[in-house]
């Protein structure tokens, strides 16, 4: 392993994808379309057999970030082109390569036209993703979080359904204007590092757009300053994420995207906003989310997502309307557990994200399945589907059942760690919380049952065929995923605890306090760590 | 002021002669050639462009050479040496763009290339000028050109109608320009431009200077088209032969934004406090008026229209922000980005111009994508550039006028900013759309050495200034001017 720190797998990993882009632009005819499916299936193969490593390499016991790669790229500004992850960043990576190959292989039969095209925009989007994931200086990270919105973009304009084209442009905008106030905090910050700026006496240090140095410099800013820059990057953030009331341009872009672009979007996209506030929002201002006015508007916002989100996803006509809401639910839960800043609350936020990928990407996958057969998605127009389809209704029992938050699968943990976070903070916040959990598994009870019980009552029903083979293996790594997490998240919580104990020294929160209920089982938390490494 | 002929001193003005000679020259030919040979003008204006760019080279390479002659009148800084590059670049480009364009129209090409010559050496005299009077009589040699090349399809309303509006126009804001420099010289009685900056250092204010300074702030902001002196660009760059408009915008624009901030970074920089507020509020209307208008448009060139007027709002950041070091060097990467943009997309609508004035509207490039597909993927890279997406050009510079208005101490004029740029994704975008969602003729595109070659030259430059730009920001720093 001692080989990983001396290439840079980061880099590999996030150009992997790209390389493989240019090489099905100039190598390979449009018309080829299966050997074009091939390849880019390849290249995603590759790229998760090359970040699986990562796993096993990553140090959990190390402060810091690891397989870090330093160059200079923009000296004029102090630009630099700075790699490095940890712990949160190891998952979301990972994350993004497992469901990355998924988006491709599960594309094969639902894109038939302009192949090509397609496969290049989702190997390119990849790329977008893990640079932004992975990026430490904060100029490369908003280009990589600007350029990433491009393929999304084509994705749900050429491929997506029929109001594609208002879903699309509704998508770019909303969270460009968010973006573009991000870009005003982070040149307020290069200046209160270097020269000053608006009455405020610069540090006068060298320029610089590295975070860890920015973070510390930010933590020591004057409250009232950290507060407005705190408010610029909660619109990039908020948008992304989306939190209450950013979140309408959601149901719009999952509805009309296609399946692959739900699945990215779900499981990968929506979680760079809540990314956002974990490693910028919190520790970089950590004045501002102690306030208690700007703490007490964001647990409001999460609880409206939670409980509005699960409200409206209750009358949802449309499945992938319904788990477009949910995922507004569910982000809300994320975000009441980042912002309860103590570790149980961001542990369980961060495991959250991963699990909302694994089981709201899964129900978006089962989804396209069924309007691959009957290009409707509409639940009036299913019904009785157990009998024609077992295979299928098992793998989305699973998966509902994972997001509905039922213990032994990974959705309880998440919550429930969140929940425990939030009553450390506040009795009520984990009170409305819990009332999201119970909304939550009424609606997605309530659509099993509407769609899988009952007897056939529409014929064109009467002749679907189950999951193929294809379809299977693009299903069943996420219960695996979702089985484990449930099972055992030891593993899981031992690769957050660093970041996360660092980000709660950050808000001054209190480390003993509360600790997730998997640390509890195997104090001393160091010890366990290390044996966990190989 | 005491001029003495000096014959060495007249070689630093070897790129300006040769290009009026070799512009006299072809007027010649255009006369003997009629319109049988034009292809050959063009290639001849080409070449005189290079020699010019070559004698540039030349003059600017020699050690130890003066860099101010003509008692001062005429100066060849870096600064001067950054635009005649940039003004160069446009002309050759223009020329470039031009060849099938005025081919198929039916009116002699030779004089339309040595008018463009003609207006280039105007340009290049502008920005060496140092003295109000020089300027102006350069300006003038750019802006009687431009008339005439507005016009240029006479038997065209259209293009009648925006050569009136435009001379019409320009010389009311020349004379308001003029009336300026003259209350200027009234107050102080000198015209050279560092004198009047040391003369204004020990200077109280007055009134009848401040009524001098705003007249030729305004007589400049007619000409970047900044709101409200915005008025004649729509209808002249819609009327306008499309070249022309592509040449209008960058060509001319760049050139008044080099005496803007020579005149007001050297000369009234004393008196920042009383214009620098006029100019905030002028670039807030300009942006937000330019954004706004953009999008209700369904032509393309005047959506190109209204978006150039709201980059003059951007650029008019960096003139707020002369004082930091983000001023004057976001404004030189921001020129150089806007024209290889700008340049770029216009070139795409003359590509789909096939026969007189079609492929000016959005429809027009209804499914480019099916027709060309890197066509399209360069349309697209010049539309994300002109949004301010990253890693094009377009970002690295509207970035360096941000930084230099958040660093002026104008954020809420960076926050209108970064708004009204998110703004304009919407009506970029509307092409883009059209472009890869819509169906649309199945016709090839058909498209010439020359459209290719401008199309390259700007989609490389709009990429490489995005992906690699500490290059091209380390050579634009040292041709900051200097007060």
């Amino acid at each position: 392993m001692q080989l990983l720190n001396q290439i840079p797998i980061l880099s590999l990993i996030t150009y992997i994808p790209l390389l493989g882009a240019l090489a099905l632009i100039f190598l390979f005819p449009k018309e080829k379309t299966g050997p074009i499916k091939a390849f880019a299936t390849l290249v995603a193969a590759v790229d998760l057999a090359v970040s699986l490593p990562l796993w096993w390499a990553f140090d959990r016991a190390k402060d810091g970030y690891q397989f870090v790669e330093k160059a200079p790229w923009i000296p004029s500004l102090g630009v630099n082109y700075h790699f490095g992850i940890d712990g949160i960043t190891l998952l979301l990576i990972l994350l993004t390569t497992i469901i990355g190959l998924i988006a491709v292989y599960c594309s094969y039969s639902a894109i038939t036209e302009r192949q090509k095209e397609y496969y290049v925009l989702l190997l390119l989007l990849q790329t977008f993703m893990i640079g932004t994931f992975c990026c430490l200086d904060l100029f490369l990270f908003y280009v990589f979080w600007e350029v990433m919105l491009v393929p999304m973009y084509f994705l749900i304009g050429v491929w997506g359904g029929a109001r594609r084209l208002y879903a699309a442009i509704k998508f770019f905008l909303y969270t460009l204007a968010g973006s573009v106030l991000m870009l005003l905090g982070i040149i307020a910050l290069y200046f209160y590092n270097t020269t000053g700026f608006l009455g405020y006496k610069g540090l006068g240090n060298a320029a610089t757009f590295s975070i860890e140095k920015l973070t510390a410099v930010a933590a020591g800013m004057p409250a009232q300053l950290q507060i407005w820059l705190f408010f610029a990057f909660f619109f990039g953030f908020a948008i992304k994420v989306p939190m209450f009331p950013f979140h309408t341009w959601l149901p719009d872009a999952h509805t009309e995207a296609p399946t692959a672009g739900s699945v990215i979007l779900a499981a990968v996209l929506l979680k760079m906003g809540t990314y956002g506030f974990v490693r910028f929002s919190l520790p970089m201002f950590p004045e501002a989310v102690r306030n208690h006015r700007v703490m007490g508007l964001m647990a409001a916002l999460a609880i409206i997502g939670i409980v509005y989100g699960a409200m409206v996803t209750l009358v949802q006509k449309d499945m992938k309307k319904l788990i477009a809401y949910s995922s507004v639910s569910h982000l809300g839960f994320v975000m009441l557990g980042i912002f309860a800043l103590n570790m149980a609350g961001i542990q369980g936020g961060v495991l959250q994200m991963i699990n909302h990928g694994i089981s709201t990407g899964g129900l978006f996958l089962l989804v396209g399945v069924v309007y691959e057969r009957r290009h409707t998605r509409m639940i009036a127009d299913y019904g009785g589907l157990a009998k024609q389809m077992p295979i299928y209704a098992t793998y989305f029992l699973i998966m509902a059942l994972s997001s509905m938050g039922l213990p032994l699968l990974n959705g309880f943990i998440g919550e429930f760690s969140i929940l425990q976070g939030a009553f450390a903070r506040n009795f009520w916040w984990a009170f409305f919380a819990a009332t999201g959990i119970v909304l939550g598994a009424a609606y997605l009870l309530w659509l099993y049952q509407r769609i899988f019980f009952g007897e056939i009552t529409n014929p064109a029903n009467a002749r679907l065929g189950d999951l193929t083979m294809r379809e299977q293996l693009t299903l069943a790594p996420l219960v695996v995923l979702a089985l484990w997490i449930g099972l055992y998240p030891k593993p899981i919580f031992d690769v957050l605890r660093r970041p996360s104990e660092r980000i709660v020294q950050a808000v001054g929160g209190p480390i003993a306090e509360a600790p997730a209920m998997a640390l509890k089982a195997d104090a001393p938390a160091t010890a366990g760590s290390e044996a966990s490494r190989p | 002021m005491k001029f003495a002929f000096v014959p060495a001193d007249w070689i630093l003005l070897a790129p300006e002669l040769f290009l009026t000679a070799a512009g006299l020259l072809l007027l010649g030919f255009a006369v003997a050639f009629g319109k049988k040979r034009e292809e050959f003008l063009a290639f001849l204006a080409v070449l005189a462009i290079m020699v010019t760019a070559a004698l540039l080279v030349f003059v600017a390479g020699q050690a130890g050479r003066k860099t101010s002659i003509l008692g001062g009148t005429f100066v060849l800084d870096n600064f001067a040496l950054f635009f005649k590059a940039l003004i160069l670049l446009s002309l050759a480009l223009t020329v470039l763009a031009s060849v099938r364009f005025v081919g198929a129209a039916p009116y002699p090409g030779g004089e339309y290339y040595a008018l463009l010559l003609f207006s280039g050496v105007g340009m290049l005299f502008m920005v060496s000028g140092n003295n109000l009077i020089s300027i102006y009589v350069a300006l003038e040699l750019m802006a009687l050109s431009s008339y005439i090349l507005a016009g240029y399809f006479k038997a065209e309303a259209k293009s009648t109608e925006a050569a009136l509006k435009y001379f019409i126009l320009g010389a009311f804001s020349s004379g308001v320009l003029l009336y300026g420099l003259s209350l200027v010289y009234g107050v102080a009685g000198i015209m050279g431009i560092p004198e009047l900056a040391k003369l204004f250092a020990s200077a109280e204010r007055s009134n009848l200077l401040m009524l001098g300074i705003l007249l030729v702030l305004a007589g400049l902001l007619f000409k970047i088209a900044a709101v409200p002196f915005h008025v004649w660009t729509p209808d002249v760059y819609e009327g306008s032969p499309t070249p022309v408009t592509a040449f209008f915008s960058v060509g001319p624009k760049v050139a008044a934004y080099a005496i803007l901030a020579r005149i007001f970074y050297v000369a009234f920089a004393k008196f920042h406090a009383d214009w620098g507020l006029v100019v905030a509020l002028v670039s807030a209307a300009t942006m937000v008026l330019g954004n706004i208008a953009a999008l209700l448009q369904t032509n393309v060139k005047r959506m190109f229209a209204y978006s150039s007027i709201a980059n003059a709002g951007y650029a008019l950041l960096g003139v707020l922000g002369f004082q930091t070091e983000w001023g004057l060097w976001g404004i030189l990467v921001y020129l150089l980005a806007y024209t290889l943009m700008t340049f770029g997309a216009f070139t795409l609508v003359i590509l789909l111009e096939s026969k007189g004035y079609a492929g000016e509207l959005v429809s027009d490039f209804n499914g480019l994508a099916n027709r060309s597909m890197p066509a399209a993927l360069v349309m697209l890279l010049f539309l994300l550039s002109l949004a301010g997406i990253p890693p094009t050009a377009g970002f690295i510079g509207k970035y360096y006028l941000f930084t230099a208005a958040m660093k002026a101490g104008y954020a809420w004029l960076a926050v209108l900013a970064v708004v009204m740029s998110a703004v304009s994704l919407f009506y970029y975008f509307r092409i883009v759309a059209a472009m890869f969602f819509t169906e649309g003729s199945a016709a090839k595109l058909k498209s010439s050495y020359a459209l290719t070659a401008v199309l390259v030259i700007c989609a490389a430059g709009t990429l490489l200034i995005g992906v690699l730009p500490q290059p091209f920001l380390s050579v634009l720093k040292s041709c900051v001017l200097s007060p």
